[in-house]
């Protein structure tokens, strides 16, 4: 769809804790390698550092990440999910071109970061996120 | 809005013992936060319909709830307050008609259906008493909330527990039901307006 080479899709990690987010981001850009040029924001926990969901962070990482190629949002559970789907709603609380992702949270961002690396658009990058539900464990 | 807050400020230890049983806790004391800033803000800067409130205290509800409670009531009052758009004062039909677009906007966020155990088990009934008035609304949304002791969770933090949760009251749809009481005593004030 559109997704300008010049520019890559950011990546947005919700979790209802600011340790989880911090985490998974620092684990998908160690496990994307050398080579990450996608912007990774994390968006954990309440602004007082209590487990919840923030609205105020969430937009705040999504606007730190957006460079005009869209934003991912991968989320954990619950809130985070209805919170980002409440702020999209809204129309103008998150950057243009943002849109939340269905996908696992942990694996789903090790693949968003690394699709989005390789400067694919909004849309390959969910698409590659949600592809991670595929991988069976047993 | 202030009665509403007033009576959250109240039951918030009550909401908190029912979510501890089925949830994480934090119902009470996340919607008690969410509707001192709601209150904050409307006393700073008054909005002049009462479209206005309900979407200046919605867009608060999802800032500062930091649960699932907060984009639910948040996309509630918002969706209310569009509805009602720009109108100086409002009739209880038009509101009933406002709060019927608000719960359905509910029900398409969290993707639950009636029986569920969420607070649309309280809002819808409610929504279709106010019909008759504004007390029968708040009954309906009283027993509403009740009926959901004997069913199973199947939304939220409270469906991880399966069969667990059968015979809990859904903290979701008691405190629908609290909203619902506070709207009734305003609208008894005075004209149907919150």
């Amino acid at each position: 769809m559109s997704g300008p080479d010049t520019s890559y899709v950011g990546i947005v990690l919700v979790s209802h804790s600011g340790p989880v987010a911090e985490s998974v981001a620092r684990l998908a850009t160690g496990l994307a390698g050398g080579d990450v040029k996608a912007p990774v924001a994390a968006a954990g926990g309440t602004p007082d550092g209590g487990l919840g969901t923030s609205a105020e962070l969430i937009a705040e990482a999504a606007r730190e990440v957006d460079r005009g190629a869209g934003v991912a949002v991968l989320v954990d559970l619950g809130s985070a999910v209805l919170t980002v789907k409440a702020l999209l709603a809204e129309g103008d609380e998150l950057p243009e071109g943002t849109r939340l992702v269905d996908a696992p949270f942990v694996e789903g961002a090790v693949a968003a970061v690394v699709t989005a690396s390789t400067g694919a658009d909004v849309d390959a990058v969910a698409a590659a996120a949600g592809e991670a539900y595929a991988y069976r464990k047993d | 809005m202030t009665a509403a807050a007033a009576s959250v400020d109240r039951e918030a230890a009550r909401l908190t013992d029912l979510d501890s049983a089925i949830g994480d806790a934090d119902h009470g004391s996340n919607l008690q936060r969410g509707f001192a800033a709601v209150v904050k803000t409307l006393e700073t800067e008054p909005p002049q319909t009462p479209g206005a409130v309900l979407t200046t205290a919605g867009r608060q509800l999802i800032s500062t709830v930091g649960g699932a409670s907060g984009p639910l009531y948040g996309t509630l009052l918002r969706r209310t307050g569009k509805a009602l758009g720009e109108a100086g004062s409002v009739t209880a039909d038009e509101l009933r008609t406002a709060l019927r677009a608000g719960v359905d906007a509910v029900a398409q966020l969290g993707g639950a259906a009636p029986g569920d155990a969420t607070m649309l088990d309280a809002l819808n009934p409610a929504v279709e008493a106010l019909a008759t008035s504004f007390a029968a609304a708040a009954e309906a949304a009283v027993q509403g909330a009740e009926a959901t002791v004997p069913l199973q969770a199947r939304k939220g933090r409270a469906s991880y527990l399966g069969e667990r949760s059968i015979g809990h009251q859904d903290p979701g749809a008691t405190s629908s039901a609290l909203l619902f009481t506070a709207l009734a005593q305003t609208a008894d004030d005075g004209e149907g307006a919150k």
